[in-house]
């Protein structure tokens, strides 16, 4: 009964959460573009759908994701071996990145405006060539990424400057990067951190900072997510570059 | 009304999705720390909890919302709709023609982040590690705003084809700025909340606005121009973020000094 009373209420805060989704579509599409909300049965069955999704996702991050994510921080922290947790940084980073669906899409996309542009052949192979590689540079920036997010936890150090410093590399790399992949760059920065990196690498990170003496888990727990979007607009305005 | 091959398309891409992370983690686990997981049975079943329901999440989605949301952005980026509505009186529209693009962009910004899964998943831990001081809602809408606001102004930098560096320089020297003077607590997490905002729910609908506008505005080039609203979305969260911050820690401020002044 309890756990009746427990799961109408998760999925009735997943209502809540769709509930703003729901009422701007239903605005634009029967008051400011005046048409009929078509095959609404459809509608309400993906909705329904939506709804227990969303509670089963949260259900999972709280038995799986987050547990996991903190055990293991601590387990590192505990072995005491450096080496092995960057390792790990960098596989979590790099393997999650190069399988990434969006990921996938956008280097496609990105692969279609290099050739119009002239940066690369107008054909099949070059553009496949193009997108993959523009892959494999985003997911080596994101392992690396997570890689200097963990050791700053290790050591300490203060995010500002770490970000502020990323933030002039890409102003400089904007000069000089080709115009036509600057865009490209900005949107991977977005595109490479995924719904079930998210939680485990935040897991990771606050895990790390509460087993470690000295660190506060709200100022050096949180970031890694900001190293995970920063490089890769750097690393594909240098791909960019290194291509043209 | 739901195929299932579609569902077990999906549900295996979501599981692919996941391998990679699960080997990741296993492999680790068992040559690296060599220690058994605690709870294996508790953490599988979150596995499957977690991928099932970002399956069914996704194909309620493309069931219920994304095609409609996707013509809806077509829509009203056609010039036929943009005519109907037209403000300015010459025969080429002018920036506010574009009223309700700006509009949507603006609400479909705001209400897709409200339900992205991953900022629900951020703000939970931060609630948790701030012992409660930092509000699951509060956090989100405020993330949520900050995205509305960075889509609106993506989509009006669109249509007048301004470059989109002079944009993302000016958000960063704003960052920085706000940075010297936000409470430190909240900076590392005001960070972060640039890269989660953008996932499963904002990208495919952000991304038909965006392609939509680049491909209907005269002069514009989808291929080139289509690109980068996800850029002003993982941008101005940090701003409002921190501006949260700054507002509650002034407001906290005043009400101090008052309760002080009372007491005198």
């Amino acid at each position: 009964m309890e756990a009746m009373t427990a799961l109408l209420k998760a999925l009735f805060g997943s209502l809540r959460d769709l509930m703003p989704i729901i009422l701007v579509i239903a605005f634009f599409q029967l008051v400011v573009l005046q048409e009929p909300l078509p095959n609404l049965v459809s509608i309400l069955f993906g909705l329904l759908l939506v709804v227990f999704g969303l509670t089963f996702f949260i259900f999972g991050l709280e038995m799986g994701l987050f547990p996991i994510g903190e055990s293991m921080a601590q387990a590192f922290a505990r072995k005491g071996s450096v080496f092995w947790l960057l390792i790990f940084a960098f596989c979590l980073g790099f393997g999650t990145t190069v399988a990434e669906p969006a990921l996938t899409a956008v280097a496609g996309e990105a692969a279609e405006v290099a050739a119009e542009g002239g940066m690369i052949l107008n054909d099949e192979l070059a553009m496949e060539e193009y997108a993959n590689g523009l892959r494999y540079t985003v997911a080596l920036s994101v392992g690396i990424a997570i890689l200097l997010g963990v050791l700053r936890i290790l050591k300490g150090w203060p995010i500002q400057y770490m970000i502020i410093g990323g933030y002039i590399g890409v102003v400089i790399l904007t000069m000089f990067a080709p115009p036509s992949i600057i865009g490209v760059a900005y949107d991977s920065g977005g595109v490479t951190t995924s719904t079930i990196t998210v939680p485990l690498v935040t897991a990771l990170g606050v895990g790390l900072a509460s087993a470690i003496k000295g660190r506060n888990p709200m100022i050096d727990g949180f970031g890694l997510i900001a190293f995970a979007s920063l490089l890769p607009m750097m690393f594909v305005m240098v791909y960019g570059m290194v291509v043209a | 009304m739901i195929a299932w091959s579609h569902f077990a398309e999906i549900f295996i891409d979501t599981v692919s999705d996941v391998v990679p992370i699960a080997s990741i983690i296993f492999g680790f686990q068992f040559a690296v720390l060599r220690k058994p997981i605690a709870n294996p049975a508790k953490v599988m079943l979150g596995f499957f909890y977690v991928i099932l329901g970002l399956s069914l999440f996704l194909i309620g989605l493309d069931l219920a919302l994304f095609p409609l949301g996707e013509t809806m952005a077509s829509q009203l980026t056609a010039p036929n709709f943009i005519k109907q509505f037209q403000l300015s009186l010459g025969a080429n529209f002018e920036w506010f023609d574009y009223y309700w693009v700006y509009l949507f962009a603006f609400f479909i910004g705001f209400s897709t982040t409200i339900a992205e899964p991953s900022l629900i998943a951020v703000a939970l831990k931060a609630n948790q590690v701030s012992g409660g001081s930092i509000s699951v809602n509060g956090l989100r809408i405020a993330v949520a705003l900050g995205v509305a606001f960075g889509i609106s102004l993506g989509s009006y930098r669109i249509v007048v084809g301004d470059p989109i560096h002079y944009y993302i320089i000016f958000g960063y020297v704003v960052v920085v700025i706000q940075t010297f003077y936000a409470p430190k607590l909240i900076i590392p997490l005001a960070y972060d909340s640039g890269g989660v905002t953008t996932s499963t729910v904002t990208v495919p609908l952000v991304a038909a606005l965006g392609l939509g506008l680049a491909s209907t505005v005269p002069g514009r080039n989808p291929m080139i121009d289509g690109f980068g609203l996800i850029a002003f979305a993982s941008l101005f969260p940090m701003i409002s973020v921190m501006g949260y911050a700054q507002i509650t820690q002034w407001l906290n401020k005043e009400t101090k000094r008052e309760d002080e002044e009372n007491a005198l």
